[in-house]
Order: structure tokens, then C-alpha cells, then sequence
């Protein structure tokens, strides 16, 4: 059996490390500002701080002096404050004596930006680091990494504000291996009104790793998604960061990154042969429930129906469309990915078909999928949603929702969301996504509702709501 | 928990890296898995003797330390009738490298299955089952899960399959023994979890399956280095 730490490791010094301070600092120290380079990822992090966030800044720089008007400390110990966080961004040479600076001086925690350990075969200065941290109960990020976006505490990330797309304050937590890959969700997930709690780009995940961070976000309230993206786990790590996340109550989603193997694979058994890595991987993943998201475009697609709904579904679809032929596009999808398309009872059709506007009475469909035709109106949608919302023979519905309809109105998204705010029922929308139906997508989207940019997407957050649970 | 006798079959193996069949046919049995009637003979003698024993047909597999892939080596010999044949499947597998006797069993039928295991970095014991045979590498109809087993992953394994038809009995077939496979794949991750430190890896296969049954026909353990 494993015993998982909650929140935090334990050293051996038995003390609970908190990583409150990192993620939510009332001060922060910057260390190795430039004094003649204002692009240097130091001072990147020292402005956004500075003038962009509430947290207060102090940069330090090994020479003191000043910074456009502000006091450069030569070191951290001599700022007479109690410093939360500690940004080091120096040469990698340099760090293991800025740790214990800031171990000295009680700072709680850091975030290691400096490359130049493991990834370029310096194990040795990082097992340093390691020891130090190790020995004083000191959790730090890194190295070789971005670090921590958590707003509205504390950004980290060498970008340049104006360079970065934001997503809003949100309840999804994203923590990466790679630094590029996060910032690049990031910008997809503000495409898609999709919001952050905190972000976290580990690096060379040197003492913080995903299974610490897997029970912080479990434990953070401002989050209810927790996504990552991972080339790798360490000996055994797999296993407790699977046990920890079945039981964890929060949908965990994984990219998994290095899926194809490039080494020769032992033929010694058909067992070992057949059981590659990535195979291990991905049913372990599915047999306790973590969602794994196959490429980049399903993780965003993930994370936002997971972020609308947390509570796992059998697969029993419910389709409502405006087309024939989309609906029927719909059932193939479903399904190839294993969701089934329950037909309707001969009762249940008449009974549908009293509640729907006169005019499209003797040309809709009322068998799954329900077909509305062209001629519906806002109206038949909400009845259609509003009745398969309460058949126990479904368990999600999908609207496909074509905006050049005529009787249709933007006003239908926020519509239907109430009805899934009264009924319970999960609901996930395709709109075809150009700017002219922007209106009718916020509609859904603003109300909590997911909406797909293909019917393949729509059938595929079906399938993640589905993957939520042990297979 | 291994027993003695177990602890002393894989430290007898150790130097060749992998558990010779009968050995490994012991172990499980001391397991409590099923495994064919079978007697390791060093002797043409003892080999006919156990074959009148246990009565025509039955088959013969080289034993050798040098051999791991046996049918690649022509190894195996299925449905032998008589003595004389008997006698002369002796008289190959004496001729082939590392030759230390073979070993005589009874002939049993059934659905293929394969059920393995392997250590994998970063989960630990993972368990595998799925279709057997020869084959299996090329059909690939196999499932993965993280031992320990519980009776939901044993379950969902069994319905994941895509030949599963073939357990639950596919044109006039008897459907096997569901219970019987349940038990033996449960048992058989309590084993992985004991031999967790030892192993690199396991093949059951063929595991095969009838409506009363669920025997291993073929087993090999591979150990760590």
C-alpha cells in the first residue's frame, strides 16, 4: 500500500513543507537582476512583478546599486522584511550559495529559473541543490524552468507581459515539464474562455515534482481540474501519482509527451515485448480514471468540459441538431469512441412530439438523435433539451447547433445552460467556430457550457466526461 | 508470501537468469494455479514411464537453460502417441545445446490465452492478459493493468477484449470458465506483488481455458540481473 503525503512531502526532519508562499507570496525576492541588460530574464520577472502584480518585489543583484530609482540589495539576507518567495535567476554556478542565503534568511520557497544543471550534464550541481534544500525543509521549483503563474499573487515567467495571452482566473491548474508547451496552452485555453487557478512549468522537476504538486491542486480550493503535461515519470512515481489521483475527487488530465519508443525493446518475453512503456502508460492511466488526453488539441478540449462538468458519465448519448445529417455524423462518432446512442421509445417520441412548435411538428425526428430541421426555433431546442434532460435512458446531451438556422437566436446558449443548471444533466454544444457566430458561442461558453469547434470534438468531451473514472 | 520451496526454485535459477519450465510449473502450482499433469525427465526411461502413467497422447518440451524460446528451436512436440515416438522426440531434444531432459505432460485443450507480467519503471508490477499464442505479438489483443488486481480491473479486463466473443462462447463454442480466470488472474497478481523484487518479467502462455478449466500450458520467469 501507498502512503501518499497529503499536500506536501515530508523530509527528514519530519516537517510539512507548505507551498502556500510560492503560490500566493506577499514578497518576493529577485535575484540576479542585471544592472545593464533590461531583457534579462530577472528583470522580465522584477517589472511584471513590480508594476503588474500586488506582491512586493525586491531585486537583488551580487553588486547592489540601483534600478531605475529602485534599491538593489547585494543580498537577500539583508532585506529586513520576511521574503514568501525567491526568484534565482543567475548563473547555475551561483545558485547552491544563493539557496542557502535564502534558507538563512527564512525565505519560504524558490523558484530555480537558471538552466545549466541536469538537462546540460551538470547531475552533480543539481544533486547539490537538492541536498541543500533537502536538509532545511526548503520546497523550490526547478530548475531549468518558467516557474509559477498564479493570479492575481505572482508571475514568474520570463515573458514579457505584453507578449503573453492571459487566460482569465479560472479553476483549471496546468503544470508543465516544459515551460514552451505551458505557455503555449495557456494562449489556447484563453482562446477558448478556458480559466486558470495557477500554472506551474516544472523543469527538471530537481525536488518539486508532479506528485507534489498532483496534492496541492487536490487540496487547493481554486481548483477543480487538474491537467498536466509529462514527458516522464520517475521509478515508481507513476504508481502513487495514479493511486493519489483515482481517489482524489478532481478530474486529472495527462498529455503525455515521448510516446514512441526509440530503444530496442527486450524480446526475452512476449509479455515484456508486447508491454512497452507508453502501453503501461496509457492503461494505467484509463484503469484509475486519469483522462488522458492524446494530443495538445484534446487536452484543451478536455479541460474545458471537465471544468463544466466533474462528475463521470456512463456514455449514454443524447443528440439534438438542426441537421440531418450532422446528427447522423454525431452517431458515427459516438459510436467509434465507444458512447452509445440510445433510441428512444415509440412513447417517448409522441410525447416530444406535443411539445415542439407546430410548423416543424411533421418534419422533425423525434427517434435519437432528436432532428429539429432548418425551421426550428429557440423554443424546440429548449423543449428537446429540456425533455431528454429528464429521460433516464441518457446520461449527456449533444447539441449541434448550426447558427445560419433562421429561427435561431444567440440568446440560446444561456438558454439551455439553465436548464442544465435545473435538470443536472451534462450538455456540451458544436458551433462552427468563425467570428460571425462569436455571440452564439459565448452564449454557451460564458454560461459554463463547452462548446466544440467539430461534432469529432463535441463526441470527444463526451468521451473525457466518460474516461473520469476507473476503467 | 513465498514458500520455502519457492524461495529455493528461484535461487536455484538465478545463475541462468530465468526459471526452466518445470520449475516454473512447480512454483505456480505451490501458487495454487493449475498446470497440466506433468514429470521432468532426465531419462528416456522415466520419460516412458511417466507417459504410460498418464496415459497417451501427451506432449514433450525440451528442457534446456540455454533454450527460452523452445518451438523457435524446435522444441515442442505436441501429440505424441506411442513409445516409439516418445523415443524419438527424446532422441532430438538430446541433441540440442544445454539439453538437461525433457519434460512429459499431459495434453490439454482450450481457448489460448496469454497472462503475464512485468516491472515496469515507472508503475511497478503491471499484469497483462489477453488472446494467446504464438501470435500474440502480432494480434496485440491484450490488456494492461497495475497489480495488485481488484475484482473491477479483472472485470474490465475481460470485457475490453476485443475477441471476448470467444470467452462467452462464439458459434456453438462452451463459453470458459469465467470464475476459473478470474481466480487464476487474481491469484496470479497476489503472486506478481511476492516476486515483485525477483522478476523482470512472466509469460503464461498459452493459458488455456475450457468451460471447467483454466490451465497453464507454458510458463516462463524471467529474473532480474
Amino acid at each position: 500500500m501507498i502512503i501518499c503525503h497529503p499536500i506536501s512531502f515530508i523530509s527528514r526532519k519530519e516537517k510539512k513543507v507548505d507551498l502556500n508562499p510560492l503560490f500566493k507570496p506577499e514578497t518576493l525576492a529577485v535575484i540576479g537582476v542585471s544592472m545593464s541588460n533590461e531583457r534579462h530574464p530577472a528583470n522580465v520577472i522584477y517589472y511584471k512583478n513590480h508594476f503588474r502584480q500586488p506582491v512586493k518585489v525586491f531585486p537583488i543583484n551580487d553588486r547592489g546599486g540601483m534600478l531605475q530609482g529602485e534599491n538593489v540589495y547585494a543580498n537577500v539576507l539583508e532585506i529586513r522584511q520576511p521574503i514568501d518567495l525567491a526568484v534565482i535567476a543567475t548563473r547555475a554556478e551561483a545558485v547552491p550559495k544563493i539557496l542557502s542565503d535564502c534558507i538563512q534568511a527564512e525565505v519560504k520557497g524558490a523558484v530555480i529559473v537558471s538552466g545549466g544543471f541536469a538537462e546540460r550534464g551538470r547531475g552533480d550541481l543539481q544533486d547539490r541543490i537538492v541536498a541543500i534544500a533537502k536538509e532545511a525543509n526548503f520546497p523550490f521549483i526547478g530548475p531549468n524552468c518558467l516557474g509559477i503563474y498564479s493570479p492575481p499573487y505572482v508571475d514568474t515567467f520570463f515573458i514579457p507581459s505584453e507578449r503573453v495571452v492571459r487566460p482569465q482566473k479560472g479553476r483549471v491548474a496546468l503544470i508543465s515539464q516544459s515551460g514552451g508547451i505551458l505557455v503555449d496552452h495557456m494562449i489556447k485555453l484563453a482562446g477558448e474562455g478556458v480559466g486558470i487557478s495557477k500554472t506551474v512549468s516544472i523543469g527538471n522537476k530537481a525536488l518539486i515534482r508532479e506528485r507534489e504538486l498532483l496534492n496541492y491542486f487536490i487540496a487547493d480550493p481554486e481548483t477543480l481540474v487538474i491537467a498536466f503535461y509529462i514527458e516522464g515519470f520517475g521509478e515508481n512515481e507513476g504508481r502513487e501519482f495514479v493511486l493519489r489521483a483515482e481517489n482524489s475527487g478532481k478530474p486529472v488530465i495527462v498529455l503525455k509527451a515521448g510516446k514512441t519508443s526509440s530503444g530496442v525493446r527486450a524480446v526475452s518475453s512476449h509479455t515484456a515485448s508486447i508491454a512497452g512503456d507508453y502501453e503501461v502508460f496509457s492503461s494505467v492511466l484509463a484503469q484509475h480514471g486519469v483522462v488522458e488526453a492524446k494530443d495538445e488539441f484534446e487536452l484543451i478540449s478536455f479541460c474545458e468540459a471537465l471544468c463544466c462538468y466533474q462528475k463521470p458519465i456512463d456514455g449514454r448519448i443524447g443528440i439534438i441538431t438542426g441537421s440531418g445529417g450532422h446528427g447522423a455524423l454525431a452517431v458515427d462518432a459516438c459510436i467509434s469512441h465507444g458512447l452509445s446512442v440510445p433510441t428512444l421509445t415509440e412513447e417517448a417520441q409522441k410525447e416530444m412530439r406535443e411539445k415542439i412548435s407546430p410548423r416543424i411538428k411533421e418534419i422533425a425526428s423525434f427517434n435519437n438523435p432528436i432532428d429539429l430541421t432548418g425551421s426550428a426555433m429557440d423554443d424546440d431546442f429548449v423543449e428537446a433539451a429540456t425533455f431528454l434532460s429528464r429521460k433516464k435512458e441518457v446520461d449527456c446531451l449533444l447539441i449541434l447547433l448550426l447558427p445560419y438556422v433562421p429561427g435561431i437566436t444567440s440568446d440560446l446558449g444561456a438558454r439551455l445552460s439553465r436548464i442544465y443548471r435545473q435538470e443536472g444533466k451534462p450538455m456540451i454544444a458544436y458551433v462552427p467556430h468563425v467570428e460571425r457566430y462569436l455571440m452564439f458561442i459565448e452564449g454557451f461558453q460564458l454560461n459554463e457550457i463547452p462548446v466544440a469547434h467539430s461534432i469529432e470534438e463535441a463526441v470527444h468531451m463526451a468521451e473525457a466526461l466518460r474516461r473520469h473514472q476507473p476503467c | 508470501m513465498l514458500t520455502k520451496e519457492m524461495e529455493e526454485i528461484l535461487s536455484a535459477s538465478r545463475e541462468i537468469g530465468w526459471v526452466l519450465e518445470p520449475q516454473a510449473k512447480r512454483l505456480f502450482s505451490l501458487g495454487g494455479l493449475d498446470v497440466p499433469r506433468f514429470a521432468w525427465a532426465v531419462t528416456l526411461d522415466e520419460a516412458l514411464r511417466f507417459a504410460k502413467e498418464i496415459h497417451y497422447p501427451v506432449v514433450g518440451k525440451v528442457v534446456s537453460p540455454l533454450v527460452v524460446h523452445k518451438s523457435d528451436q524446435n522444441g515442442v512436440e505436441v501429440g505424441i502417441d506411442n513409445d516409439h515416438q516418445l523415443k524419438e522426440t527424446f532422441d532430438r531434444f538430446s541433441r540440442i545445446e544445454g539439453f538437461r531432459g525433457m519434460l512429459v505432460e499431459e495434453m490439454v485443450s482450450g481457448v489460448e490465452l496469454i497472462v503475464g507480467a512485468k516491472m515496469d519503471l515507472q508503475f511497478g508490477p503491471v499484469v497483462l492478459f489477453g488472446m494467446g499464442g504464438k501470435w500474440v505479438e502480432i494480434y496485440r489483443d491484450v490488456v494492461l493493468r497495475m497489480a495488485p488486481l481488484r475484482q473491477q480491473d479483472i472485470d474490465s479486463m475481460m470485457r475490453c477484449l476485443r475477441a471476448r466473443p470467444l470467452l462467452e462462447g462464439y458459434r456453438g463454442t462452451t463459453p470458459i470458465n469465467k470464475n476459473e480466470l478470474s481466480r487464476l488472474l487474481m491469484t496470479f497478481s497476489g503472486l506478481v506483488m511476492d516476486l515483485e523484487k525477483v522478476i523482470e518479467s512472466i509469460d503464461l502462455n498459452p493459458v488455456l481455458c475450457t468451460s471447467t478449466r483454466c490451465v497453464i500450458a507454458d510458463a516462463r520467469i524471467m529474473l532480474k540481473h
